[in-house]
């Protein structure tokens, strides 16, 4: 590994997906296409010197996800080890699985915080949705995320088959005492960009959703707080993605590949490390992956050139490969790519899909769909 | 929620206050968040512990600093401080 910069940020963020096996089949998820694929999953010990590595690089923020976290059986174990460290932990779950039992040994390990994740307003949409009768569990389980003292986070995913939900989505996290509402417009990558067509929502549903949202905003000001992640299709600058490559966050696989974006497994010739073969420290560092868009040498134009550059870093690289087939274009979500037109067609293409008479069914994401589509 | 003068401050059970060494800060971590601290926040930060009021934590901040005069830049912090859910009362 040649190439070393010594000015790099610390990672402050950790994502560890401790696995892709997951019991619900959300046909938005951000876990790549062909999962399947990698089977491997790091052992027990793996995990805890990646965290022991990271933290020491300075760390702060851990979140387990995956797929499922649950279905690890070392859970409890990662999580006490993050304690002692001084991590500040976050569960972000199905809470498929969790039982009171399991939140109090978590809370007992020095656990945080508990994200749950409702597909919808209603049973009938939710377990539609997650592909697995769901609904009530979660319910059960925001509640006693609640009861044993954590910080309860509520997160759904907004398109174009909840939108309309908007106001009661909101009544219901507030009913069940979350204290941070993430309402989370889907981002089209992994398995939501194969389902886009039935995903994405038009500007006029975007536009009443939001207004709703942002009333609520304020009427549970102090007491409930919202997260509103834009739908930046219908914006005309692209997202500073994660906070400029290489700056702060780095995702770790199951199988152990470390990600400076947990899409980024979609880009071709980065060549990933793992840290079955590097600590986190050359990872970082040195590591092809997380110098590739470090700086800016990488731009072209628009970019090299913009006075916005220094602001949203060019924007998404998964976005732009996915959409441009040049993960170094401009994000198209950018009004001044020359690209930007994509946006619109496949806003046009949704559109179309929503109207015809015989649209295909969605993609939901489980191994037997992950092996088919790889 | 406005700042009682007469309650005392505690901070919040569901945020965390932390040294942080590789940032040489005091940082407050909660749910995917984290605020960096300058050195006179989290001062006042430290002595909400559930005993003491505004005047307590403003005539103890005096003494330990030597200074006096702190009222104002200390309610307004606990102001901020209490809007963002970092501290409460009762």
């Amino acid at each position: 590994m040649a190439g070393s910069i010594k000015t790099n940020t610390p990672p402050r963020w950790l994502l560890a997906e401790l696995t892709y096996a997951c019991p619900l089949q959300c046909p938005y998820c951000s876990n790549p296409i062909d999962y399947a694929r990698y089977q491997a999953e790091l052992s027990t010990e793996a995990w805890l010197r990646v965290l022991t590595q990271a933290r020491k690089m300075g760390a702060v923020q851990l979140g387990f996800s995956g797929g499922e976290p649950l279905s690890r059986q070392d859970l409890p174990e990662l999580v006490k080890h993050a304690r002692d460290l001084g991590y500040y932990s976050n569960l972000i779950t199905s809470g498929y699985g969790l039982t009171e039992e399991k939140i109090i040994q978590l809370k007992e390990a020095g656990l945080d915080h508990i994200q749950v994740s409702i597909q919808a307003s209603s049973q009938e949409l939710n377990d539609h949705i997650a592909g697995t009768a769901s609904f009530e569990h979660k319910k059960a389980v925001a509640h006693l995320v609640k009861k044993h003292g954590y910080p309860m986070v509520l997160c759904v995913v907004i398109h174009r088959e909840n939108i309309h939900q908007m106001a009661e989505i909101l009544a219901m996290a507030e009913e069940l005492g979350a204290d941070y509402l993430e309402i989370a417009n889907t981002q089209y990558y992994g398995w939501a960009h194969a389902n886009r067509d039935l995903l994405l929502p038009t500007q006029e549903q975007f536009v009443k959703a939001e207004a709703i949202a942002q009333a609520y905003k304020e009427k549970v000001e102090g007491k409930m707080k919202i997260y509103y992640v834009v739908p930046d299709f219908y914006e005309d600058r692209p997202k500073a993605c994660m906070n400029g490559w290489g700056t702060t966050f780095l995702t770790i696989a199951p199988d152990g590949v470390a990600l400076p974006c947990h899409s980024a497994r979609e880009l071709p010739g980065l060549d990933c490390p793992n840290v079955n073969d590097y600590s986190i420290e050359e990872i970082w560092n040195e590591s092809k992956a997380f110098n590739f868009f470090r700086g800016k040498d990488w731009m072209k134009e628009p970019c090299r050139s913009c006075d916005e550059q220094d602001k949203d870093f060019g924007g998404c690289h998964c976005q732009a490969y996915l959409l441009t087939g040049d993960m170094y274009n401009t994000d198209p979500v950018c009004s001044k790519s020359p690209h930007h037109g994509v946006i619109q067609d496949a806003i046009d293409a949704a559109a179309q899909s929503s109207l015809a008479a015989n649209e295909k069914p969605l993609i939901f994401r489980n191994s037997k769909n992950s092996r088919l589509l790889s | 929620m406005p700042l009682d003068l007469d309650q005392p401050l505690h901070f919040s059970r569901t945020h965390r206050l932390q040294w942080e060494e590789a940032q040489q800060k005091q940082v407050i971590l909660y749910p995917e968040g984290m605020v960096e601290l300058n050195q006179s926040s989290a001062e006042i930060l430290k002595l909400c512990d559930g005993t003491r009021t505004v005047a307590q934590i403003v005539s103890d901040l005096e003494q330990k600093f030597a200074t006096a005069g702190l009222t104002n830049d200390v309610t307004a912090f606990l102001e901020v401080a209490i809007q963002n859910g970092w501290i409460n009362q009762n």
